[in-house]
């Protein structure tokens, strides 16, 4: 089953060798297919099955577990509206209200021209800056019915930052090969640490 | 630095400095404080070179008597926690606690944001005490910010020799990996965060018997510490142990984040010193939260996460001190503090949080998967004005399936309530199921007047018709 492209093939196989059990890759590769479709497909959950050695059921379990995974398309911008109990207190409700009206769409559902997903979303980690929002996982602080307006103009017209929904850290962790330890499956190691002391304890 | 296309992405507001002596926030001020440059010009790396010269044993014995207490909600101490692994069995982790989504809670990801060299000089510190051989950095899924600070950390790291093999020419070698998550606040949860670092659903683990110190990521000895944990580290480790512990008290030593949301006039993550900063310092002081919004009187707060049992201002004067706060029926947890005012309306504040507990259940456990969700179901029939008197009983009674027995809770001496001491007696394998009671419990308790008024004057319901409505 070819669901990655070459380069996300070879990007895969990397970010395997780095964990000490291919199965750990899990997650990362479920991200980098959401990079590359915009949501999860079944021929990618089928693909990490192969990659890292289990079912595609397997991937699924784990896939369908986590929030940020979609396994159906969505809009290019998520926008996630905080409605934890710091946002609810300065205004959360009534943003969303305003955003559901707006958007013309209720928080679960993605606007006809596919652009925007709207979603009602819990604690965002900004909490002294409520409400919040974030778009494809960015956030927006202290955000008014007005900002709220404008931002969805820019998003519209494109020249907007944010990059497509699936794309988290623009910035990917390089491991030089020279530099690289290496991960080694638990069970063929045996002994600590050479930095540790002699008997073998810290 | 990798170009980023487009306008800069907004990131980490929040932070205003005040009088206390900084030790993670103390590179907060520059513009680039995120960058290896800024790093290593404000004593970066100082701390690795200096424990590089000492023995593993050193460094460790310096982190235990600092009694650095885990900043991730339990408070356990650092030093103590990784002397938990068994002798002779390795290879041994360290897995990074970066999935903060408690409710309330902001300073892991500013740490991240702002300061990840300081969080990867932590790790590198903690692997060489304990002989951790290899760093796994889990970030919450959805930062994308913080995951490319620290993703552009570590590749400055690693070319500039701090990571990796033979670390500053030494036989010290470890490779910190970055990985994140993907939405699930569960997973915060140090035996879920292993469950999910394996690749599988972020449910939790029974303990006893799978402590990670004996029994963790792959079965081997694993040590889980919090972002903000680590990040105290250089500072110990360059200062030493007893520069750390004259700050603050005994047992509560060092500074701690907090974060300050709600109703007061200036919300945002403060640094303050711990064990003797009182809650009335932090909420009312000029040079932090300067007092409630308009002036208005506070009504009540959560001290420490959504998990916590609310304090009214009858505990404002408690110091941020686990001994004493514990035995006033809450907890200092993630350092969150979330202030209601005089116009916020009880009951549907509390929903805002046992919606999220019951949203966040992995459904392992049925008293919180089911539990959780009747919870809010009920609760939200009150809110809405549809519930009756039974359901302010009903609200009790399924909690009690979660938390039997007296349920922790704030004194409030005014109302002939004695306090019940933290933490809570569950059915559960993870705080989870209880969190969704906390909020209830705290409400209906201090402010059952308000759950009257929306149920006053509706008549009982068969089952029915309340099943048809729910």
């Amino acid at each position: 089953m070819t669901f990655f492209t070459d380069d996300n093939l070879a990007l895969a196989e990397e970010i395997i060798g780095r964990y000490p059990k291919p199965r750990s890759a899990m997650i990362p590769l479920l991200h980098l297919a959401q990079e590359q479709e915009g949501w999860v497909t079944d021929e990618a959950m089928t693909q990490i099955g192969e990659l890292v050695g289990t079912t595609s059921a397997e991937v699924l379990g784990t896939c369908s577990f986590y929030e940020m995974f979609k396994r159906h398309p969505v809009g290019k911008y998520v926008i996630n509206i905080c409605t934890t109990m710091s946002c609810a207190l300065m205004g959360a409700g009534e943003l969303m209200e305003h955003a559901e009206s707006r958007l013309g769409v209720r928080a679960g559902s993605t606007t006809s021209d596919g652009l925007f997903t709207l979603e009602g979303a819990e604690c965002q980690a900004a909490c002294t800056e409520a409400p919040c929002l974030q778009v494809n996982y960015r956030h927006q602080y202290r955000v008014t019915t007005d900002q709220f307006d404008e931002l969805l103009d820019e998003l519209a017209s494109s020249d907007h930052a944010v990059p497509d929904h699936g794309v988290l850290s623009q910035i990917r962790q390089h491991i030089p090969k020279d530099r690289s330890v290496g991960a080694v499956p638990p069970e063929e190691v045996k002994a600590a640490p050479v930095w540790l002391s002699e008997d073998g304890d810290s | 630095m990798t170009e980023m296309t487009g306008t800069p992405i907004a990131h980490a507001p929040g932070f205003i400095a005040n009088e206390t002596p900084r030790i993670v926030s103390a590179r907060f001020d520059y513009e680039d404080s995120h960058t290896l440059e800024r790093y290593e010009a404000t004593d970066g790396y100082h701390a690795l070179k200096k424990a590089l010269q000492q023995t593993p044993e050193e460094v460790h014995n310096e982190v235990r008597d600092a009694t650095l207490l885990g900043r991730g909600g339990a408070g356990f101490p650092a030093g103590v926690k990784w002397g938990f692994c068994p002798p002779g069995v390795w290879p041994r982790y360290l897995v990074v606690n970066g999935d903060e989504s408690e409710p309330g809670t902001y300073k892991d990801r500013l740490l991240m944001e702002l300061d990840p060299h300081q969080l990867i000089e932590g790790c590198l510190i903690a692997c060489y005490a304990v002989g951790l051989s290899q760093c796994f950095l889990y970030i919450r899924g959805e930062m994308a910010v913080a995951q490319e600070r620290v993703a552009q950390a570590l590749n400055d790291a690693y070319e500039a020799g701090y990571v990796g093999k033979n670390i500053l020419g030494s036989e010290f070698s470890v490779d910190i990996v970055l990985h994140w998550g993907a939405g699930a606040y569960v997973v915060g949860e140090e035996t879920a965060l292993i469950e999910s670092l394996e690749g599988n659903r972020g449910m939790p683990r029974l303990k006893p018997p799978y402590f990670p110190a004996s029994i963790g990521l792959y079965g081997q000895p694993t040590i889980v510490n919090n972002v903000e944990t680590l990040a105290n580290l250089p500072w110990i480790i360059q200062h030493g142990a007893a520069a750390f512990t004259a700050i603050g008290t005994e047992s509560s030593p060092g500074t701690r984040m907090v974060a300050v949301s709600g109703h007061v006039k200036r919300p945002g993550v403060y640094e303050i010193v711990n064990g003797t900063t009182t809650f009335r310092d932090l909420l009312y002081g000029n040079d932090m939260c300067g007092g409630i919004r308009d002036d208005n009187q506070l009504k009540a707060f959560v001290p420490g996460g959504g998990s916590a049992p609310w304090f009214t201002p009858d505990q404002l004067d408690l110091p941020f001190e686990a001994s004493q706060v514990g035995p006033q029926g809450s907890m200092l947890g993630s350092g969150a503090i979330m202030v209601m005012d005089e116009t916020t309306d009880i009951p549907a504040a509390a929903l805002t949080l046992t919606k999220f507990y019951a949203h966040e259940s992995c459904g392992k456990c049925v008293p919180c998967r089911e539990g959780g969700t009747w919870l809010e179901q009920i609760l939200r029939r009150v809110v809405t004005g549809r519930g009756t008197q039974r359901d302010l009983d009903l609200l009790i009674e399924v909690g009690e399936t979660i938390c039997p027995g007296d349920f922790p809770h704030a004194a409030v001496p005014s109302k002939g309530i004695e306090a019940v001491p933290f933490p809570y007696r569950m059915t559960t394998i993870c705080f989870v199921g209880p969190s969704a009671f906390a909020p209830v419990h705290s409400a209906l308790t201090l402010f059952r007047e308000e759950f009257e008024a929306k149920v006053a004057g509706n008549e009982a319901r068969t089952m029915i018709e309340v099943a048809v409505d729910v």
